[in-house]
């Protein structure tokens, strides 16, 4: 059977147990493509709303923190009368591997799409095992 | 045979259709809200009404907006990265496809006095009430003025 509507949502971020927001706004968790290389893995997240300014990206140790802040635009005396998604910053963490190149690693955002170039280091490149027919 | 029967078909899309709608109707109750992409709000003042979506990832100029009557359309595409050989996708998350939602406006539109901004993956659309459309104010003569 076909069903050709794509349903989408916007998931707002768990937060862990005994942590407080300092900030009332809603998070959300931003989804992500991954894909790994040969020289190097991708990383691409949707913020829409957010720019260069407003996002942070920290690592730390093997913890990759994406922060994105975005303004709420209300427009003056508007009334908002459908709603279908949710306006917050957005917030996720991921681990790296040893194998993350962590000095290279290099960040864009265009049109609320951040795009993380993370590329492995030189040792994990060259593993490649050759394997030979035996005789 | 039976299965591929028309009627017997037809019937079961609809009955498809209705548990959607239901569906749908339950998510709303339960507070978790789904939609079909792209995800819209709608502001209201007065006789001007502003859509604002959320399309990030993609050229403004590859976002097709058109109004007839009381309808807003949006539509356009977003494109996956193309994955060579040695390349693999470990998460795939984000929405890719083609699009194609209509929204419904409060009131008919004037059409050329639409405005639209793209900014940050954020759409923005300033759609004002057509002027036939708006309602006039009608003075009330008194009957002493007229003599």
């Amino acid at each position: 059977m076909s069903v050709t509507t794509k349903d989408i949502e916007k998931k707002e971020a768990k937060l862990r147990e005994g942590v407080e927001r300092t900030r009332s706004r809603r998070v959300y968790v931003p989804s992500v493509d991954i894909i790994e290389r040969e020289e190097d893995i991708v990383l691409v997240a949707d913020m829409p709303g957010v720019d260069d300014k407003s996002l942070d990206i920290v690592l730390e140790k093997d913890t990759l923190t994406i922060d994105g802040h975005v303004e709420e635009t209300i427009p003056e005396g508007h009334r908002l009368t459908v709603s279908e998604y949710g306006i917050g910053d957005y917030h996720r963490v991921f681990t790296l591997s040893d194998e993350i190149d962590k000095d290279r690693i290099n960040a864009t955002v265009k049109h609320g799409v951040l795009r993380l170039t993370l590329p492995k280091t030189a040792a994990v490149k060259t593993r490649r095992i050759p394997v030979r027919a035996e005789a | 045979m039976l299965w591929t029967d028309r009627n017997f078909d037809n019937g079961f899309m609809e009955s498809w259709r209705e548990l959607e709608r239901m569906s749908n109707a339950l998510s709303r109750l339960s507070g978790r809200t789904v939609h079909e992409f792209p995800l819209i709000n709608m502001w209201v003042e007065g006789d001007s009404v502003t859509v604002t979506s959320e399309i990030p990832g993609i050229d403004a100029d590859d976002i097709e907006i058109s109004v007839v009557g009381k309808s807003l359309s949006l539509r356009g595409s977003r494109k996956q990265d193309e994955t060579k050989e040695n390349e693999a996708y470990h998460r795939r998350e984000r929405w890719n496809g083609r699009f194609s939602k209509i929204v419904e406006l409060p009131f008919n539109v004037q059409t050329d006095r639409v405005d639209a901004k793209f900014s940050k993956g954020v759409l923005s659309i300033t759609l004002p009430r057509a002027e036939a459309e708006k309602p006039k104010k009608i003075d009330i003569k008194s009957g002493e003025e007229v003599r």
